[in-house]
């Protein structure tokens, strides 16, 4: 592997938008999934800030990066289940249900 | 390094739940129901009192099942595999034995192996050359792999697609539930299109057709998703001929249309209702008065003649 993919391969994880545990999460913001929609539908945050998606339909549903460029992806979440994700670096990511793909939102990390 | 994380995981195994109470109930059905033919393209509706005896007149029965959920616990029915033994009953006790079962998709919930085997054991009971297609809560998390190992067509393209022939009527199953984008409903893809518009080629346009496919294939509420939005493309190439019926399931609710030759029937679940459009805040399971219930799941059963054509009958699970 040479340098400049492994430096391609770290600026991918830097900059990425999420790391799993909590420690950096200053913050956490709490988006709901009701009567097939997400709820705020566009979330602002700062960097850093922890989001958790939280499923109150009967119906299961996902939450899944519409950016090839940043994925995140989860699993399908049955009722009450919850996924989440640390966003670090500030931009617009738009998401989707892939279960009900009429069901969109975005995250502003600002 | 793990780049998400789940909070939390509730689901547990699945636990059917058998009732004897349910199996009684099931034994006291009787048979009725409308019938539906589709003589120049328009559906006549009379009664089901044995009138089409498709095997007398060297035709076939067969039967739509769909949207069995299983694995859904929900307060809309937490007894899907239940209802689902009812659905088979139903069918067992028609007149006629159906030649073929097609299921348009949603056999399991969450697309768990545990529901795909608990449903695959109910629906072998039947004893029926049955044909699958996926719903969307078939191919959650890992675009259908687990679905298709077990009821995937031998000889399906690469994406699960196929067709068969039977008693001369030419049977197309179409998967519009993978490469979902944002803010979409259903996706043929163009490859799927690709492949339909050659397994049609050299088909005589008197050939009756019989399309499933899961997510309805006209625009029913596009704002539930309740659309295929490149449908338009494969009606270019079934348009030429005679007659094509569409079996369509994802909306848990009879709605039929005629345009031209073409006639779209989407199916009850065997599981749980869902409103009508527009009429909840979202189309999510709907919860019934238990006596009700029975009233809003349920199966079609298709008769096919070649003299008269296809002649639809929506039997619920309490007539």
């Amino acid at each position: 592997m040479t340098k400049k993919i492994m430096r391609g391969i770290l600026a991918a994880f830097a900059g990425a938008v999420l790391m799993a545990g909590t420690a950096l999460a200053a913050d956490t913001k709490a988006v709901a999934i009701s009567n097939f929609a997400f709820d705020p539908p566009t979330l602002t945050v700062a960097p850093g800030t922890k989001v958790v998606w939280t499923n109150h339909d009967e119906e299961p549903h996902t939450v899944t990066s519409a950016s090839k460029a940043a994925p995140f992806k989860s699993a399908g979440l049955d009722t009450d289940e919850a996924f989440s994700v640390v966003f670090n670096r500030p931009g617009t990511y738009k998401y989707f249900c892939s279960i009900h793909p009429h069901m969109v939102g975005e995250i502003v990390v600002k | 390094m793990d780049t998400t994380s789940i909070d939390r995981q509730s689901i547990g195994p699945n636990e059917p739940g058998h009732t004897r109470r349910g199996l009684l109930k099931c034994m006291a059905w009787a048979g009725t129901g409308i019938l539906w033919t589709m003589s120049g393209g328009v559906p006549k509706g009379f009664g089901l009192g044995g009138e089409a005896v498709a095997s007398e007149t060297g035709g076939f029965t067969f039967v739509q099942i769909s949207d069995s959920h299983i694995g859904f616990k929900g307060a809309a029915n937490p007894a899907p595999d239940a209802t689902l033994q009812q659905a088979l009953a139903k069918i067992a006790a028609l007149p006629n034995r159906p030649a073929l079962m097609l299921h348009t998709g949603d056999v399991s919930h969450l697309s768990k192996p545990a529901e795909l085997d608990a449903a695959a054991e109910i629906l072998k009971t039947a004893r029926l050359d049955t044909h699958f297609i996926p719903g969307e809560h078939d191919v959650i998390g890992d675009d259908g792999k687990a679905f298709f190992a077990r009821f995937g067509a031998p000889g399906a393209a690469p994406g699960g697609w196929y067709s068969f022939d039977h008693g001369g009527v030419h049977f197309i199953a179409l998967v519009n539930v993978l490469g979902f984008t944002p803010g979409t409903g259903g996706t043929l893809g163009p490859t799927q299109l690709e492949w339909l518009e050659d397994d049609l080629k050299g088909k005589g346009a008197s050939t009756p057709i019989v399309v499933m496919a899961h997510v309805p294939l006209w625009p029913i509420y596009p704002q539930w998703g309740w659309t295929t939005g490149d449908a338009g493309q494969a009606f270019t190439y079934l348009r030429r001929f005679g007659s094509v019926t569409v079996l369509n399931g994802h909306i848990h609710q009879i709605v039929q249309k005629v345009e031209d030759k073409v006639t779209f029937h989407t199916a009850m679940s065997t599981a749980f209702p869902q409103p009508a459009p527009g009429q909840a805040p979202s189309p999510g399971p709907m919860k019934v008065p238990a006596d009700k219930l029975k009233s809003m799941l349920g199966v079609r059963r298709i008769d096919y003649a070649p003299a008269t054509g296809l002649a639809a009958a929506d039997l619920t699970l309490a007539s």
